[in-house]
Formats: structure tokens, C-alpha cells, sequence
């Protein structure tokens, strides 16, 4: 009875074995550049059954879009794309990369990553496609954050506009209120409304272990219009202190609006209810007429509420948030990016596809509702549909703006937490000097 | 990956679980000599200590030795990273926070569960009181942070702004301004030990009843002849009777309290000088990228609760001799 048992048991292993092996995944149609439409995707070849994984923080219904952007090339070269979206990503890419089951491709949203990463090398340098193609549709500004030791690492892939102050155009209108143009203006408005008796602006920096991000935000945009682009990057790179002049200048000036209890925070509370909103709740008083002005990026579109409008005319919009003078356009923003830790030639072929004005349209068409716009120069701006898109897209293009992605999301992640964390003590009541000292700290342990 | 090969792997994995039974019971067979039962028994846990070894004490060693290390370089540094968790300012709130949530909640639950045991005893309404008191057990610790997220919740007490948090609502019906519950340290931190008070309650409630209804009836009836009742016969009768059961509550609770992670990390994400050791060493190995400080913060709380548990079995034992 038991040979028979074991005969049994060794049958079924093999024949799980042995179907293990056989089975093969379907998908993957036979590739035909000869196909209608197929013509801007022949340069990429044809594959038979090739595979490649793309694994990003990007979740529906934003994943959606980027799915269908894909279904043309996939047809077109034979190639499957995988897009593996998890909301643990931050966490899960480090555990997948030490633990050698990296994806193909992965999309993060901080550079101090992809710097981080090639310093530990980890990814494979951008074939020549690639580089080209970075080259050609972006800006030097965006080629620094791929361009690691003069070797190009990988391509933006969307973008976003922080440099912007979300109004109710009713309110603004019927108040005569006219939008400002330089940072003096900005304050003068400011005083307006509180004249008026209101508070003119709101925020909210809660978000769990990132809370305080929107506070270095205002930090990099205060750095950024007053300093200009040169000393911001030395700052980010530590070239100079957080303690020296012009940081303590930049946070200084963002505690005249963020610590002034005249301006904060309306319909909110005072000024410590800022550590307490959450980030995405921060926006809602803008369309109820608690709060006049509110500071966040492009994002802030899919943020409000169902069925707001967003429009110069409709329920919400945005300004540019001004510099000190008309004569500079200081941007800031942020992205993401594509890096690739494998040099198949499908990956190849999908790394170059992803960095081309081929697919930045196609992912225009594909997010019918808007919400998606790139630095990609070769993005055809006509075809957008949302206005917010539209006034993100002008500036991005603009030949006068100089872009430059947040401070924080560049540094390393242990001063990152560090800069998030101090800030949230700085709005509750620490004083500048003592937060940028020791923020400064966290730099030594680098 | 299509559902043939996944009923594939399924075949194979059991046809594979199959045979190293089969195997065992093989081997097993032949087994012959002296230490014969011995050496069966060795071969039967063979693989169940095989598994323990792989998955549990070679990342035990490997964490304590990165504990010993720096990140940067691999390198050894000795202590220096048990220095920084004795002496950064930051670090030093962490291990402060951990230990009043140790000291509190662990004592607190099992008087609160102790007290309401005793006064639901054998009262008509006992198994409804009992499963008011329960019912928190079944949320999941996220779940029960997100309610008492909202009941911290505040808003400003300006026209057209309605209080949202149950806690600042009743302070208002009271003529009082709302608070920032969340916000202000040492407080916020005894707000979230409630909501852990909150769940356990149950649990200690539930064991310490079952102890109670365990008294031997005759010393009851013994005490409460020689003229005691009420709180004289919980102190002497009651109590005694039942201590090495409620002290297995209490380690146990502080057990699970030195594990709490979800209910920081989702009601204020460790922010406002709330942090607590399990939360610092996720936020440390993944989100800063630090594992040799978070490694370093493993081996603490191991250290931590090895004597708890010691003392918790030691106690089990004495409990069921009883």
C-alpha cells in the first residue's frame, strides 16, 4: 500500500511539473507594422511573445489611461506590456530590487531616487533612442534629472505645475479683485482680503508619514522666485547650508503667509489646524468662500470634489503663484520618471517608445477627461481638453520659465522625512532658525 | 498568468507536499535500534524546524548583525547605532512613547475588563453587557483607528463650520471651544492609548470572567459566611483567586501592545512627537532607507518583550496548575 501511495504521489508532482513547464502565457499577437495606423511605430520592430513589466505607484483610474496609451504600440511591435500599479510602491521597489526580482521598468516620482539607485547601480543606463529623444523634446532643466555623471539614465514622463494658486472666479470678479503678477502683489491681496475681513488663504499639510511635504513646497517656491535657479540647485545638492542667508530668507518669507494668523487658515481654523487638514482637504474651503487662495499644484484638478468645474469661468481655477518681478518665470514642479533595469531589447524598444512625442499624444488622447499633461515638447497642446491642463501646458513651454522640481523630493530620502518632519514642528510653533539647523543635521549622515 | 498553469503549480505544489510525507512515513518505517521513537520524532519536526531555521533564525542573525553595522558602507561601527537610539532627541521620544503605552494600556484594559467581569457577573443582562464590550475586538486595529480618528476630529468653531469629531462635539454642547485633540504632545499620545484600551478591554473582560466563574463556589459561600461581601470579598477572595490569570492578561496585552503600529500609523502617522518603536522601524528601513537603524530598533524590541514572554509562559503554567 505505501509503494502504490508513493507511486501516486510521484505521478502527481510530475504531471504538476511537467504542465508548469508546458503552459505558456497567451497574449502577445503575432506583431504586423503593416497593419493601418502602425506606420510612427515601425522604428520600435516587431517582437514574437516579448514581455515586458512596468511597475509604478500609479493606480486607477489614472492607470487606466496609461494602459490604453500602451495598445497601439503593443499591437503594432508584438510586445505585452505588464503595467503593475501598487500603492505601496515607495516601499515595495526597494524590497524588489534587494531582493533581485526588479520589474523591467519602473516609474518613481522623486529623481533623489533614480540618483540614489544609479549610485548604488541598480539601473541600466537609457539606450541611444532614449537619450535622443530627451534631447530633442525636453528642456536642459528636465534633462538634469535624468543626465547622471553625463550618462542619461532614463525620461520624464509626466509633469505637474506646484508654481499655482487655486481662486473662485466668481469671488475674484465680483470683488474687483485683479490677479497679481509679482510676490509684492500677492501680499497686497493678501491685505485686501483681510481688510474685508476674511482670511485670504488655506492649507493643509497631513499625509500620514509624508506630513508636512506642502510646507518645503513653499520653501522650494520661496527659494526658487528669490534666489533664482542657481543657488536653488546648490542648496538642494548641499552646496550651501538650509542654515545659510538665502534658505532662512526663503522660509522666513513662506512663514510671512503660512504663520501669519491674518491669512491662516480659512475655514479651517487657526494657524495650527494647518498640521492637522489633511493635504486633500485643504483645497474644499476655496469653493464655499471660506478661503480665497490656496497653494497646490495642477493635481489639485482631481482633487475637489465630483463634479467642481474647473475653468476660468467655472467653479475653480489658478493663477500662476507670481515671482518678484514679470521679467522671470520661476516653475515649480514635479514628475515622474521612467528608469529600466534591464537591457532586453523589448525593454529597449518600450523605454524608447515611452520617451517620444509618439506616445506623450497617445496618452493625451487616451485621458479623455484630462488630468495628464507632460514637459514633452512634442505634445501637441491643441488636443487637451481640461483648462487646467491647457495653463499647466503654457507654462511648462513657456521659453521664459525656468523649471525646477520641488527641493525635497531631490534630497535623500532619510533628509526628505527629516525636512517633512521639521516642518510640521515649524508650523506648530519651532523656530526657524532651530527647524533649518536641524535639517541641516540630517545632511551629515549622508 | 493564465489558469492553466496556476491549477498547475497548485498540482504540483501538493503532489510535492504529497511526497515528502510519503518520504517521512518511509523513512520513518525503517526506522530501528535504541532511540528509535527518538529519532522518529526528530525526523517528524524535521521539516517544521528546516522552516523555522530559514525563515525565522537566519533573519534573527542577520538583523543583529546589521544592527552592527553602518549603511553607507557595510562596515562594522559597534554600538554607534544603539548610541543613536539612546541619545538622538527624536529617538529618545520614540522609546518614552513606547513605554507609556506599555505601562498604561496593558493595566488600564485589564482593570477596566477586571471591573466590568466582576459587577456583569451573573447579572440578567450579562451576555449583552459582555458583547458591547467585545464587539471592538472584531474591528480590525486600522478600522478602530479610523473611527477614533473621527472622534478626535476638529473644526473651528466659526459660523456655517459644523463639528465633525464626536469628542469636540460634546465639549461645544458644553459652551467649550474645540480642541486640537491630535495635536498637542504628551496628550495626544494618551488619546491613542485609549483607542488600544478601547479594543482590549474585551479580551481582558472575557479571560478574566471565565477565571472569576472558575472560583471553587464553596470559598465563596465559605468567605461570604464569615460576614464579607462587595469589595472586601473581591479583595481577599475575588482578586487573589484569580492573579495568575490576570497578570496573563496583562503581559499578554503588553505584548500586543509593544506591536502597535496600525493605529499610530493611521490616525497621525507617527507625527506630533506620537511615534512608537514599531512604527520608527518601518518609517526607518522603508521609507528612510535606513535598515541598520531599523534593524538596530528590531533587536530593542525583541530585548523588550523576550522577558514578557518568559514571564508570560512562567505564569500560564502556574495558572493552569491552579
Amino acid at each position: 500500500m505505501k509503494k502504490q501511495f508513493l507511486l501516486a504521489a510521484g505521478i502527481v508532482a510530475v504531471a504538476g511539473l511537467l504542465l508548469t513547464g508546458c503552459s505558456t502565457t497567451g497574449g502577445g499577437s503575432a506583431a504586423s507594422t503593416t497593419a493601418p495606423g502602425c506606420a510612427p511605430y515601425a522604428k520600435y520592430g516587431t517582437f514574437k511573445n516579448k514581455k515586458v513589466t512596468m511597475y509604478s505607484g500609479i493606480v486607477a483610474p489614472l492607470a487606466t489611461s496609461y494602459i490604453n496609451s500602451f495598445k497601439k504600440f503593443e499591437s503594432c511591435t508584438g510586445i505585452t506590456v505588464q503595467f503593475q500599479g501598487d500603492t505601496n510602491f515607495d516601499s515595495q521597489i526597494k524590497v524588489r530590487i534587494a531582493g533581485g526580482n526588479a520589474p523591467d521598468l519602473a516609474v518613481f516620482a522623486q529623481p533623489g531616487q533614480i540618483k540614489s539607485l544609479v549610485g548604488s547601480k541598480n539601473v541600466v543606463q537609457a539606450p541611444k533612442g532614449v537619450a535622443a529623444n530627451v534631447n530633442k523634446f525636453w528642456s536642459s532643466s528636465w534633462k538634469d534629472y535624468v543626465e547622471i555623471n553625463g550618462k542619461i539614465y532614463g525620461s520624464p514622463v509626466d509633469a505637474n505645475v506646484k508654481s499655482l494658486v487655486w481662486y473662485q472666479p466668481s469671488r475674484f470678479k465680483t470683488a474687483g479683485y485683479k490677479i497679481p503678477t509679482t510676490l509684492a502683489q500677492l501680499k497686497t491681496l493678501s491685505d485686501t482680503i483681510v481688510a474685508s475681513g476674511a482670511k485670504p488663504w488655506c492649507e493643509g499639510i497631513s499625509a500620514g508619514s509624508a506630513t508636512g511635504w506642502p510646507i518645503t513646497d513653499w520653501m522650494s517656491q520661496m527659494m526658487l522666485i528669490q534666489s533664482g535657479p542657481a543657488t536653488y540647485d546648490k542648496w538642494v545638492n548641499n552646496q550651501i547650508p538650509f542654515t545659510a542667508t538665502a534658505p532662512k530668507k526663503a522660509l522666513a518669507e513662506a512663514g510671512d503667509f503660512l504663520k501669519n494668523s491674518k491669512y491662516m487658515n480659512g475655514g479651517l481654523g487657526d494657524v495650527s489646524s494647518i498640521a492637522a487638514t489633511t493635504w486633500t482637504d485643504a483645497g474644499v474651503p476655496v469653493l464655499s468662500g471660506k478661503c480665497a487662495m490656496y497653494k497646490q499644484g495642477s493635481f489639485q484638478a482631481g482633487i475637489f470634489p465630483k463634479g467642481t468645474t474647473v475653468s476660468p469661468t467655472g467653479d475653480v481655477y489658478a493663477f500662476y503663484f507670481p515671482g518678484v518681478n514679470t521679467k522671470t518665470k520661476p516653475v515649480l514642479g514635479g514628475g515622474d520618471f521612467l528608469v529600466a533595469f534591464s537591457k532586453r531589447p523589448e525593454v529597449q524598444a518600450f523605454q524608447t517608445f515611452m520617451s517620444s512625442d509618439t506616445w506623450a499624444n497617445a496618452m493625451v488622447a487616451a485621458s479623455p477627461d484630462g488630468g495628464w499633461v507632460t514637459a514633452n515638447t512634442g505634445m501637441d497642446n491643441s488636443k487637451l481638453t481640461n483648462p487646467i491642463d491647457k495653463l499647466s501646458a503654457q507654462i511648462l513651454q513657456d521659453p521664459k520659465s525656468v523649471f525646477r522640481y520641488s527641493a525635497a523630493d531631490q534630497m535623500p530620502p532619510a533628509v526628505q522625512a527629516v525636512f517633512w518632519a521639521q516642518s510640521t514642528k515649524w508650523i506648530l510653533g519651532q523656530s526657524t532658525s532651530d527647524t533649518l539647523s536641524t535639517i541641516q543635521k540630517s545632511w551629515a549622515t549622508q | 498568468m493564465d489558469i492553466l498553469s496556476k491549477f498547475a503549480i497548485m498540482l504540483g505544489a501538493i503532489g510535492g507536499l504529497v511526497l515528502l510525507v510519503a518520504m517521512l512515513l518511509f523513512l520513518a518505517g525503517r526506522m530501528r535500534g535504541r532511540s528509535e521513537s527518538r529519532n522518529v520524532g526528530w525526523l517528524f519536526i524535521a521539516p517544521a524546524v528546516l522552516g523555522l531555521l530559514v525563515a525565522v533564525i537566519y533573519p534573527a542573525l542577520k538583523t543583529i548583525t546589521q544592527s552592527f553595522q553602518t549603511s553607507s558602507t557595510g562596515s562594522f561601527v559597534g554600538v554607534a547605532n544603539y548610541i543613536t537610539v539612546f541619545t538622538d532627541p527624536d529617538q529618545l521620544v520614540v522609546l518614552a512613547n513606547t513605554a507609556a503605552w506599555v505601562i498604561l494600556s496593558p493595566l488600564v484594559a485589564s482593570v477596566i475588563g477586571l471591573l466590568y467581569a466582576t459587577f456583569v457577573d451573573r447579572s440578567r443582562f450579562e451576555a449583552l453587557a459582555k458583547t458591547f464590550v467585545f464587539l471592538p475586538m472584531a474591528i480590525s486595529f486600522v478600522g478602530a483607528s479610523i473611527i477614533w480618528k473621527f472622534v478626535y476630529d476638529y473644526r473651528p468653531n466659526i459660523a456655517g463650520v459644523g463639528q465633525t469629531g464626536l469628542l469636540n462635539q460634546i465639549v461645544v454642547w458644553f459652551g467649550g471651544t474645540p480642541q486640537e485633540w491630535l495635536l498637542y504632545p504628551p496628550l495626544n499620545t494618551i488619546f491613542l492609548i485609549v483607542i488600544m484600551i478601547w479594543i482590549q478591554a474585551g479580551f481582558a473582560m472575557t479571560v478574566l470572567s471565565a477565571a472569576i466563574k472558575g472560583i471553587p463556589a464553596d470559598i465563596v459561600e465559605a468567605a461570604r459566611m464569615d460576614g464579607a461581601s462587595g469589595f472586601r470579598l473581591f479583595m481577599d477572595v475575588t482578586f487573589p483567586s484569580i492573579r495568575p490569570t490576570f497578570i496573563v492578561v496583562v503581559t499578554t496585552i503588553a505584548l500586543w501592545t509593544l506591536k502597535v503600529f496600525d493605529i499610530v500609523r493611521t490616525v497621525t502617522g507617527g507625527q506630533f512627537d506620537t511615534n512608537v518603536l514599531a512604527n520608527d522601524f518601518y518609517t526607518q528601513v522603508f521609507q528612510i532607507g535606513n535598515t541598520n537603524v531599523g534593524a538596530t530598533l528590531a533587536v530593542l524590541l525583541f530585548i523588550l518583550v523576550m522577558p514578557i514572554v518568559i514571564y508570560n509562559v512562567r505564569q500560564l503554567r502556574k495558572a493552569e496548575a491552579q
